[in-house]
């Protein structure tokens, strides 16, 4: 058991990390303007096919070149497509952000066809390490170190940096915050290019991990983020975290542990603890603050 | 600098919340706007700060018209409100709390820091500052929102019941830290206030509403011996 232990672990925090990173680019943007952004799938689908077109070139400039794509790209959707909808319903915005995915999506389709492409960004990472005595695989063992230090970095932004401190007060109260001077389109943009930053980390390691890119990449990853989101508290960051590696925890523990008969049902079992989460605890685990009231 | 509303109309549906109402505001004064429930103060307060639109009259800061000015644009002029719900960021620190606040003021972070303490060691607040927002008692909470004011850098501070729920003592406490803040910053102090002795003790003038019309106004003294003020306002508190 100790050997096939720590491989096990570190797969389970390595799926984990990634729906955390991408909780937490969802679960930012939604704290600080109420918008519950499903183009985040196409933040991550996007530098994704950089990386791909970028293939023939050394992977620090296809790796820079998709954060750069990630950025460009949020900050274009917020000032073309969200801003203008601002304060407005929620519900109406998350429609808007269906808009904006699937017109991405299809420009994706129109670009580049929709079948398959092989990426290999971090190809250096093939191979494995030992590590307490067990043989891990030596990509999955970086996601998990890269997805930890992008929590503490971002919790270090939030908690010490003018820009951080903004954002948690305008996440917690965003009229006040404007009141007390809080500049809400800084305040929004930093919100995005954070999102983006985590979605483009997320593409470079997820596609290291599956080797291809299509145009629904992002999606798969996304939609489990969302539930991640909903189960850690909507609009609570350390509960987005917390959620998405549970969420990724558990599906991968169930794929390893459950009856090979019962296997293919493994998210039967993921959403089945989903709902009853969400039974006993509808607000999530960490309800946010400020969530109630908005005027 | 002056900060003036004049003829002030604002209606809810058919109510008229506030009917023609003139005020001035200088700085380096301390004016009480009292009245009973319902008389327009609060509603006043939120024309004065940018909160409410008026249906007829204007509001001018330091001489210039403030028509079509959104709330936060007032703040940035120096016209400063504090709420009857403080309204703190219960998530962050009480010293975090005056720092967001600093920071509008174009400071970087860490002289925001610096400069948090100072004003929460001038309210007596200085052992609080590390400690979450959400854990302060009742006159605390209302201080810090005091000193989240002060580091907008007011050239008048507008405040909303700041001793409702307050007891005697944390009351008069109050009034003296208002005194000296006027005495300090220099700004321009609207008080509204329902405990009268404060209100008289604490106001060069004051302004007496009463269903949202003017009723009085003038020196504590002035407006305490008025008839039309006896009968409607402690007539109707008797």
């Amino acid at each position: 058991m100790g050997s096939a232990f720590i491989p096990i672990m570190i797969d389970a925090f390595s799926v984990g990390g990634l729906y955390a990173l991408t909780a937490l680019g969802i679960g930012l943007i939604f704290s600080v303007m109420r918008l519950a952004n499903f183009a985040h799938a196409e933040f991550v689908t996007v530098p994704a096919y950089a990386l791909f077109v970028l293939s023939d070139h050394p992977v620090v400039v296809s790796i820079s070149a998709a954060v750069l794509v990630a950025v460009v790209l949020a900050l274009v959707t917020e000032r073309a497509a969200f801003r203008p909808l601002r304060g407005i319903d929620p519900a109406t915005m998350l429609i808007a952000s269906f808009a904006v995915s699937m017109f991405i999506q299809r420009l994706l389709v129109f670009a580049f066809d929709s079948r398959i492409k092989p990426v290999n960004p971090l190809a250096v990472l093939d191979g494995s390490v030992a590590l307490f005595g067990a043989q891990v695989n030596l990509l999955k063992l970086t996601t998990v170190i890269t997805c930890l230090v992008l929590l503490i970095a971002l919790t270090v932004f939030l908690k010490y940096t003018r820009f951080g401190l903004e954002m948690r007060a305008a996440a917690e109260d965003f009229t006040m915050s404007r009141l007390l001077g809080v500049r809400a389109n800084r305040v929004i943009a930093t919100a995005f290019v954070l999102s983006a930053l985590l979605a483009a980390v997320v593409a470079v390691l997820f596609s290291a991990q599956t080797g291809f890119v299509h145009p629904r990449f992002g999606l798969q990853i996304v939609i489990i983020a969302f539930v991640a989101t909903v189960i850690g508290g909507l609009g609570n960051l350390l509960g987005a975290a917390v959620g998405g590696f549970l969420v990724g925890v558990v599906s991968t523990l169930l794929q390893a542990l459950l009856p090979p008969d019962l296997r293919p049902f493994r998210e039967a079992f993921v959403f089945l603890l989903v709902i009853l989460v969400l039974l006993f605890r509808p607000q999530g685990l960490f309800p946010a603050r400020g969530l109630k009231e908005r005027i | 600098m002056e900060l003036e509303a004049s003829g002030v109309t604002v209606r809810f549906g058919g109510i008229r919340a506030v009917e023609d109402v003139s005020l001035r505001l200088a700085e380096g004064e301390i004016v009480g706007l009292i009245g009973p429930n319902g008389a327009g103060k609060t509603t006043l307060v939120n024309v004065l700060s940018g909160f409410q639109r008026p249906r007829t009259g204007q509001i001018r800061v330091g001489g210039e018209n403030a028509r079509g000015w959104s709330a936060h644009a007032f703040a940035r002029r120096g016209v400063v409100r504090t709420f009857q719900a403080v309204r703190l960021f219960s998530g962050l620190t009480v010293a975090e709390n005056v720092e967001t606040a600093l920071l509008s003021t174009g400071v970087g972070r860490a002289a925001a820091r610096t400069r948090a303490r100072d004003i929460l060691g001038y309210l007596h607040l200085a052992e609080r500052a590390d400690m979450g927002a959400s854990a302060l008692s009742y006159g605390d909470e209302r201080r810090v929102g005091i000193a989240r004011a002060l580091a907008m850098e007011p050239k008048f501070l507008l405040l909303d019941e700041p001793a409702a729920g307050l007891n005697i003592g944390e009351a008069e406490e109050l009034g003296k830290t208002i005194a000296g803040i006027r005495d300090d910053f220099g700004c321009g102090t609207l008080v509204i206030e329902h405990n009268m002795a404060l209100v008289t003790n604490l106001c060069e003038r004051l302004h007496v509403l009463a269903t949202g019309r003017t009723l009085a106004e003038g020196t504590p003294a002035e407006v305490m011996s008025n008839p039309a003020f006896k009968d409607a306002y402690l007539g109707a508190a008797a």
